[in-house]
């Protein structure tokens, strides 16, 4: 036995659906427009504040991958994975998310680097990855460490 | 002077744009072929499989690490603009009725780092009755702490509108039972629940492994219904906590195995075990580097008031990027 007819439950399934795609689709709308800034106004705002909040225990902790190529290659198939669609396919930044190849971020510890990563940035839109096993995250951190930092005449 | 900025080890990001037209072993519309048979399941498959079909119109990038669990939360939220799109069904044994296929789709949107947001629609296929639409829930999830503590909490708060035939059984509370199920869907549609329901996700990962506890309580709109509460609890582990270098569909670490339990605790008027029910469920959930995630969990009841046994499993994929997308089609600027 089947109950109701298909255009009663369309009838009902209809503007329930569209009811939902709207309740989904509002918040996005509003949180895009609310924040109007230009792409190059928006590579702008970063500052690497949080760099200075970590704290010195974390800054201290030694990456157990340092130099191991095999993390090294990990880290970079992690980053693609995780990091790249807002840090940029080569880590150069984006409209939600800082350029890690700059001086600031190159320069931290490695246990700076990994304290971010399992906190987050989450006034700056960055989530928690602690998610990440701790060894992936410090996979992710070798990969971060192995960009080449030309010598400043 | 010129300042030279560090330059990207080479080969590490040259498999970006490769990586983008790996194809999944299965596309949305490919998993409907073993549905065919019977109208009513294929309904039902067509219910969740059309939404992600849709879905996939909108992105092209995706990325996965999702929990194993069916019903516990763990604190992780949605990534900022990601879309998941998920599709569940629950297999369940009836005692004193028709066994139940149950089905739910889902689409949970990051609206930021903070808030995620997400709706559900549900249905059931009773074996020799019918297939109903059971309703639709709406669900957000709030993370009040900017940094990661010894326990990481997040607010849970949704909104229900159902009906009695609902089956999908996403979560345990107050004094649901078995018999309750056993119903004809002709009769039990007609009753009509508005609910609303808290939950406090408290979560920690340790040494890879992820233990979550769900209080939760939940009022029906209607005045003459108490407070009922409920619990849900999980454990879990990927099965290899170092990512390996090659880029790979079985690697262990794209394995997460663990257990969860769930039940009732009554209501506000009679607090405690019971007329409750509970369920104890080893829960598994493959990785796919591609972006989708596959979940099988068999529950098993633990006391005479629960269903003997359910079968769940469910099929997600994240879609990164879904909200800038959306805003640029709707209008919204860049």
């Amino acid at each position: 036995m089947r109950t109701g007819s298909a255009c009663h439950r369309s009838a009902v399934f209809l503007p329930i659906a569209i009811a939902c795609l709207l309740s989904v689709a509002a918040p996005i709308v509003a949180a895009q427009q609310n924040n109007p800034v230009s792409l190059e106004n928006r590579s702008k705002k970063w500052n690497y504040e949080e760099i200075e909040n970590a704290p010195e225990k974390a800054c201290l902790r030694p990456n157990p991958f340092e130099n191991d190529p095999e993390a090294l290659l990990a880290g970079g198939k992690l980053y693609q994975r995780e990091c790249s669609e807002c840090h940029g396919m080569k880590a150069e930044g984006g409209k939600r998310a800082p350029s890690l190849l700059r001086e600031e971020a190159q320069q931290a510890s490695p246990g700076t680097l990994f304290w971010i990563l399992t906190n987050g940035v989450v006034r700056h839109g960055m989530p928690v990855w602690s998610k990440l096993p701790e060894p992936q995250r410090w996979q992710i951190v070798t990969f971060l460490k192995s960009f080449k930092v030309p010598a400043t005449p | 002077m010129t300042r030279h900025r560090p330059t990207p080890v080479g080969p590490l990001f040259r498999s970006t744009f490769e990586d983008r037209l790996f194809l999944p072993f299965a596309t949305p519309l490919g998993g409907c072929t073993h549905w065919s048979g019977s109208s009513s399941v294929l309904r039902a498959a067509l219910f969740g499989l059309l939404a992600l079909f849709a879905s996939c119109l909108f992105s092209s990038q995706a990325c996965a690490q999702e929990s194993p669990y069916i019903v516990t939360y763990d604190h992780y939220l949605e990534e900022p603009g990601s879309l998941d799109v998920e599709y569940f069904s629950t297999f369940g044994t009836q005692r004193g009725g028709n066994d139940f296929h149950a089905f739910w789709a889902e689409f949970e949107y990051g609206v930021t780092v903070w808030w995620t947001t997400e709706v559900y629609l549900d249905g059931q296929t009773t074996f020799a009755e019918s297939t109903v639409f059971t309703g639709a829930r709406w669900e957000n999830r709030f993370r009040p702490l900017k940094h990661e503590h010894f326990v990481n909490p997040i607010v849970y708060i949704e909104y229900e509108q159902t009906n009695g035939a609902d089956k999908i059984i996403k979560e345990v509370e107050g004094h649901d039972v078995e018999s309750d199920h056993a119903d004809p869907n002709a009769d039990a549609r007609q009753e009509h629940d508005h609910e609303i329901e808290f939950k406090l996700l408290l979560s920690k990962t340790f040494k890879g492994w992820n233990i979550a506890l769900n209080p939760l309580a939940t009022k029906n709109l209607s005045p003459s219904e108490p407070w009922e509460f409920g619990y849900a609890i999980g454990a879990s582990r990927p099965l290899a906590l170092k990512a390996s270098a090659k880029r790979c569909n079985f690697c262990p670490e794209n394995f997460v195995a663990g257990i969860e339990m769930y039940g009732g605790l009554g209501d506000r008027e009679h607090f405690g075990l019971n007329d409750t029910s509970h369920y104890l469920a080893p829960v598994s959930a493959w990785n796919l580097p591609s972006g989708w995630t596959i979940r099988v969990s068999p529950g098993f009841g633990l006391n005479d008031n629960s269903h003997r046994f359910l079968l769940r499993w469910g099929v997600s994929r994240e879609f990164s990027g879904f909200g800038e997308i959306l805003s640029h089609f709707l209008g919204g600027r860049e």
